[in-house]
């Protein structure tokens, strides 16, 4: 065991949350566990909601993955990873005010809440829960995975033993503290990430005798890795540019971050976050993957790109700044997991077991099931990752990627198109999904743009079609749902 | 539509309304100035290239000033033109 790392990342995180706990105690209670466990009592301000967006979005990939691959692609995918500045003020000056009104109007507390009442049907929330909790589960197993790997080469234990700690750790956290818990440590984990993201970049830059050196080894290495085309000559413009919908506009689509943007205090903390988030965005992802380019120069010839990050932070950094250093994925990989962990489990509980089995079950007991239905998810994620795939940043981008095809357009047309309805919601939903799927199993890349691009048109002409097709039925219920949505 | 005469639409949705354009007018320009200086400069042979603080140029503009560019423009569009509305619907009610 590497105690000099340890020692620091373990009491970082121990203060972390001690913080979180403190916090949580002492701030005003709602008057309703559930938007107080799901949702924080509606009572985010611009910075936290800045931060837990920021925190949620960036994962383990941003960490780890991310810049492993532009350590073998070079400058080409620092550029692609780019494309997501665009998540800090497109998901809240689109989603913005529209979803903050309508949430109030229908006292909605998760995303299921909002589509059930836009679309009046049963099949739409049991599908979108199924959709949510699938693909989250996924994606979380992902990042699972990367939190095991990454206790497991800091602290030098077997990945058992890490995935142990981390499951135990986690599950603490969530079950205690619920949204509002989550989204004050996340504030401070973007913190952490992004001064992480500074000295490890600095520490690089300096490792490799300034920018200009790094830059003239790589050209000399192989000059693609300096020009936007990868390494190997594979990123087309095109194909970069896809990436604008899955990890840029995409976005809005993303149940964990369309939920972030029902659940702050006013228009002040809106226009704040928005601010923020763009800066701290854009800052991590450039810094980091930038940090992964650079580090082809001070650490040539590693092999498994996942490893980068975690040896050039052990080889350059003294040992307690690698502690600290340390602490960024892991911060971002925890502020991540417990986000989806507590989506998914209020889609079970709130959105499945309340609304569609038990009605009446009392305060105290949706209490209890909210927070075993948590541990229990948390349970079976831990045994799903004891023997990981390998690549994760495409696990979980697979899980984005089906999200984003199920949702964008019952999210977005929902809220700015009256005439959306059920069947237009329930038919883009599984066009999106389904040909999404098979795409990505027949058809992976098709015509040279990432897979999600093809799937998300066509969810888009569904679910306008299907629409219209349908307009002359439940006349009477899609007026009241345009009233109570659209007029005072 | 039948029934709504005595309904109007929420004024508030005028503002969300205006301001997803603007989000979209923002990413639009974001796209433009990322893709412009990355395939214009970059698309050139590396020997040819530029080079500012270090740094490829196409790189520089693209990723680098581009990210300061749109914080910037982020900053200056929202203190500008984005409005404060009250998301409760009795008015803005006193948060304790």
């Amino acid at each position: 065991m590497n105690l000099g790392v340890t020692i620091p990342l373990l009491i970082f995180l121990g203060a972390l949350f001690l913080f979180g706990f403190y916090a949580t105690k002492f701030l005003k209670q709602g008057p309703n566990f559930l938007q107080e466990y799901f949702l924080g009592g509606r009572n985010l301000g611009g910075l936290v909601l800045a931060m837990t967006m920021v925190a949620t979005y960036g994962s383990a990939s941003s960490f780890i993955g991310g810049p492993g691959i532009a350590y073998n692609m070079g400058l080409g995918w620092v550029l692609l990873s780019m494309a997501q500045v665009v998540t800090g003020y497109f998901t809240l000056s689109v989603l913005g005010k529209k979803f903050a009104i309508t949430a109030r109007k229908i006292n909605a507390v998760t995303l299921n809440d909002f589509l059930r009442e836009r679309y009046k049907s049963k099949w739409v929330v049991i599908l979108s829960s199924l959709c949510i909790v699938i693909f989250l589960f996924a994606s979380m197993t992902a990042q699972w995975i990367g939190g095991g790997r990454l206790l497991e080469s800091f602290m030098g234990v077997s990945y058992q033993t890490a995935l142990f700690i981390f499951t135990i750790s986690v599950l603490a956290f969530v079950v205690m503290g619920g949204f509002r818990a989550v989204a004050i440590t996340d504030t401070i984990l973007g913190f952490i990430m992004l001064m992480g993201t500074i000295i490890i970049l600095v520490g690089t830059i300096i490792a490799g005798g300034g920018v200009t050196n790094i830059v003239n080894d790589l050209a000399a290495e192989n000059p693609n890795l300096i020009t936007p085309f990868g390494a190997d000559g594979s990123l087309t413009a095109l194909y970069v540019s896809s990436f604008w919908i899955i990890v840029g506009v995409g976005v809005v689509g993303l149940p964990q971050i369309a939920v972030r943007a029902m659940s702050y205090k006013n228009s002040k903390a809106m226009h704040t976050a928005m601010i923020i988030g763009t800066f701290v965005t854009g800052a991590i992802m450039l810094g980091m993957h930038l940090t992964g380019v650079f580090a082809r120069a001070v650490l040539p010839g590693i092999e498994v790109g996942d490893t980068v990050m975690p040896q050039l932070t052990l080889t350059i950094l003294p040992s307690w700044l690698a502690g600290i250093v340390l602490a960024a994925p892991i911060a971002a990989v925890i502020s991540t997991v417990n986000s989806l962990l507590l989506l998914i489990s209020s889609s079970l509980v709130k959105d499945i077991y309340i609304n569609y089995i038990n009605n009446e079950a009392s305060e105290r007991f949706v209490k209890n099931i909210s927070l075993s239905v948590t541990a229990l998810i948390g349970i079976l994620v831990y045994l799903a990752s004891i023997h990981p795939p390998d690549l994760l940043i495409w696990l979980n981008l697979f899980a984005f990627g089906g999200l984003e095809a199920a949702f964008i357009w019952p999210i977005v047309l929902g809220l700015y198109w009256r005439r959306g309805n059920a069947y237009g919601a329930l038919g883009s939903m599984i066009v999106g999904v389904g040909s999404y799927i098979l795409l990505d199993r027949f058809h992976p890349d098709l015509w040279g743009m990432h897979t999600v691009v093809v799937p998300v048109f066509l969810s888009l002409i569904v679910y306008v079609a299907v629409s219209l097709l349908t307009s002359k039925k439940n006349i009477i219920q899609q007026e009241q749902i345009i009233k109570k949505f659209w007029y005072v | 539509m039948r029934n709504m005469k005595n309904y109007q639409i929420d004024p508030r949705y005028k503002v969300s309304n205006r301001e997803a354009l603007i989000g979209i007018g923002l990413a639009i320009i974001n796209f433009v100035w990322w893709y412009g200086f990355a395939y214009g400069l970059g698309g050139q042979p590396v020997e040819e290239y530029q080079f500012i603080f270090g740094l490829p140029a196409w790189f520089f503009y693209s990723c680098v000033l581009g990210f300061l560019v749109m914080s910037a423009v982020v900053f200056v569009v929202v203190r500008l033109f984005f409005t404060e509305v009250p998301f409760e619907s009795e008015g803005m009610e006193e948060d304790q």
